[in-house]
């Protein structure tokens, strides 16, 4: 049942991951890119009984950062036609580069051990309970977290300063108010 | 840039205080303001079943008097006319025949006499122009149409009884009012 | 699990639906009424006494309007942007505690359909998803207007959803638990959160009413610039879809909003009711009165500030965002940890 369920989902994960390079419309690729966030969150809820990383893929990715994507795009206004020639130089070193990431994966995760040890009641309790996912988080992984959130106070940071208007240059015409 | 004339004013922007800065405190003070009006008396009325009373001195629509025989008082002088700022009124006299006397009052009677209602500015002049006190305003509205000519009103809808305030009336004069209280 | 175990929460189901559609529907009547009595009118009186088969009326209208779905536009997603909008409002209801446990037949039932360990979250995915039915639909139009209002819906939520987040942080500093169920019985009786976290209360209100986009934050359909926002396009009960969509999000957030700050279906002297009388279920049954009572002077509320309160500028909406609410939830949340750091031991 588990198992079945488990290849079902990750067909339609697929299927839709395919349809986002698939696409010519930018829009429905981002959609589809949506619905495989949708998927893989399935996978998390379902197999590993993992709600709280499910909920947190959907809110953060589905819900924040994808409906960002299709702000940009709606802005931009971009459409099937308005699509670049690329090259076919540019083309096969897309497919290499892509290629050796998929090489690099492949071998990342061919000796990794997947079984989860202990019972299956265990297993469960260890990754899907919010409590044991924070006690964990700020003991064991306590280094990498703080790294991780410096990081992106500086990305934040970045953003804020690369977004800034230039007050060095003077406005012409109009004096500003005082 | 200089000033054309000494009564330029030059607004000042103050700058907000904190507890003004924060706008809860006006913002609870403009809905302390609309749930007053919540519980005020309405000021809606309920049309057709109910209806506006307007002063006894409301100019509306015209009428043409009949004197007490039942004879028609106007002769057509054309002093309603003259004095229309708005030149709405038109009339053709005629002369009075024998056996007619029933119907008009003196030798010479309105053959034709028409009112146009769009341009008809409701000023009462004609009132106080007419020497025969044949020409009043009453309480009743020209009801809407989708005709421009049936604003032109003829003497078929002028001439006293033709009830036409029993028809449409969207008011009551101070009056009925007080009447229908009673 | 059998059918027949299943049945009390179908039972539920149907009945979330029913009366979700029945509030939502009332809801745009209220409205009108609302906005009539605080204008010195008396507002739709005609159908039925007092006007009350108005928003059948109005339900009928919408079946009736031609269907219009421009030449230019994406039809599918056109079609599909309402559904989305609908849908997403209506899911969120399965994790609110309608009430207490009530015993039929000597099953214990329980008032909620299901007590997920992670109902805020939950209530905040489906809340994030239920932009897209604004933003597709704004798209699909192919209309500028509602293009401006989908950008604008989309910025606007994402924005505020940050210090909603923040308030609700610091609700959970307090409560230490996610389920919904957990949070209301923590509240029994008069220990309700609003006491402990009055700021957070005040800024989830603030960051409610603007991802339900209602006044003054409903900068995605403002009429006055955008003719019809995201919904220009639309007709028929595609329009009566998010316009229903809008009154659902504000049952549903009325019902969030009282569940998280306002004890949910407890009320005071519940105890001394339940000795007195020795009935659960009558206990539970005035439980949820209590609690439809604080949803529905939510939802005056919602309509009471749209009536009052003028648009904001998309400019002050952002700095009020960003500038303003978001500090004051960092500085709740640090301020309610100090707290608890020295309260608590």
């Amino acid at each position: 049942m588990l198992t079945s369920a488990f290849y079902f989902i990750a067909f339609v994960t697929i299927f839709f991951a395919i349809m986002v390079v698939v696409s010519k419309n930018p829009i429905h690729s981002v959609l589809y890119l949506v619905l495989t966030f949708f998927c893989i969150s399935a996978n998390y809820i379902f197999m590993l009984d993992a709600t709280f990383v499910g909920m947190v893929n959907v809110i953060v990715y589905a819900g924040a950062i994808m409906v960002l994507f299709l702000y940009v795009l709606m802005m931009m206004n971009l459409n099937a036609i308005a699509e670049q020639k690329r090259s076919v130089l540019f083309k096969i070193s897309a497919a290499v580069t892509g290629g050796m990431l998929l090489l690099v994966l492949v071998a990342a995760l061919k000796d990794a051990n997947l079984q989860i040890q202990g019972s299956a009641l265990e297993a469960e309790q260890r990754i899907g309970s919010i409590k044991v996912l924070g006690y964990v988080l700020y003991s064991k992984y306590q280094l990498p977290f703080e790294v991780a959130s410096i990081l992106f106070l500086v990305a934040m940071i970045g953003a804020v300063v690369l977004g800034k208007k230039d007050n060095s240059t003077k406005t012409i015409g109009i004096e500003p108010v005082k | 840039m200089q000033a054309l004339s000494n009564r330029k004013k030059v607004l000042e922007q103050k700058k907000m205080t904190l507890v003004e800065r924060l706008y809860l405190p006006a913002i609870f003070q403009g809905m302390g303001i609309t749930l007053r009006h919540f519980f005020r008396r309405k000021a809606t009325v309920h049309y057709p079943e109910q209806k506006r009373s307007v002063p006894a001195v409301f100019r509306g629509l015209h009428v043409l008097r009949k004197d007490e025989n039942g004879a028609e008082r106007c002769t057509a002088c054309g002093l309603c006319a003259v004095a229309c700022p708005a030149e709405a009124i038109t009339m053709e006299g005629g002369e009075r025949k024998a056996g007619e006397e029933h119907l008009y009052r003196e030798e010479k009677y309105a053959v034709k006499y028409e009112i146009n209602m769009l341009r008809c500015i409701f000023c009462g002049f004609c009132e106080d122009a007419c020497p025969k006190e044949a020409i009043f305003l009453e309480t009743t509205f020209a009801p809407a149409s989708y005709d421009r000519n049936d604003f032109i009103y003829g003497k078929d809808r002028l001439v006293e009884g033709f009830k036409r305030h029993e028809l449409v009336s969207p008011i009551t004069t101070l009056k009925e009012a007080q009447e229908a209280n009673k | 699990m059998t059918l027949l175990s299943l049945l009390p929460t179908l039972i539920l189901i149907v009945a979330l639906f029913a009366v979700t559609m029945l509030v939502a529907l009332y809801s745009t009547f209220a409205e009108r009424k609302v906005a009539a009595f605080l204008q010195d009118r008396v507002g739709p009186n005609r159908a039925g006494p007092g006007g009350i088969f108005q928003p059948l009326a109005d339900g009928v209208k919408f079946f009736m309007k031609e269907e219009v779905i421009p030449v230019a536009s994406n039809k599918f997603l056109f079609v599909l942007g309402p559904c989305i909008a609908i849908m997403c409002a209506l899911m969120t209801g399965i994790v609110v505690p309608w009430g207490d446990t009530l015993t039929l037949f000597g099953a214990s039932i329980p008032l909620q359909i299901v007590d997920l360990d992670i109902g805020i979250l939950y209530v905040f995915a489906v809340v994030s998803v239920g932009v897209y039915g604004i933003m597709i639909g704004g798209w699909a139009s192919n209309n500028k207007f509602s293009l401006m209002g989908a950008i604008r819906a989309s910025s606007q939520i994402i924005s505020y959803e940050i210090s909603m987040g923040l308030s609700i942080v610091a609700l959970l500093l307090v409560t230490g638990t996610m389920s919904l169920h957990e949070i209301v019985t923590q509240q029994h009786g008069m220990h309700w959160n609003i006491f402990y976290q009055p700021l957070g209360f005040l800024l989830f209100l603030i960051c409610a009413f603007a991802e339900t986009n209602r006044t003054p934050f409903d900068l995605p359909e403002c009429e006055t610039e955008l003719v019809g926002g995201y919904h220009t396009e639309y007709s028929s009960m595609k329009l009566g879809f998010y316009l229903f969509s809008e009154y659902i999000n504000m049952f549903i957030s009325g019902a969030i909003m009282a569940t998280l700050f306002f004890g949910g279906y407890n009320f005071p002297f519940m105890d001394n009711l339940l000795q007195a009388t020795g009935s659960q279920n009558l206990v539970t049954i005035i439980g949820t009165a209590f609690l439809f009572l604080k949803i529905f002077f939510f939802i005056f509320f919602f309509m009471w500030v749209r009536w009052t309160i003028p648009r904001f500028r998309y400019d002050q909406l952002m700095n009020l965002g960003w500038k303003g609410l978001i500090p004051l939830g960092i500085f709740n949340v640090v301020a309610t940890a100090v707290g608890l750091l020295f309260f608590r031991n």
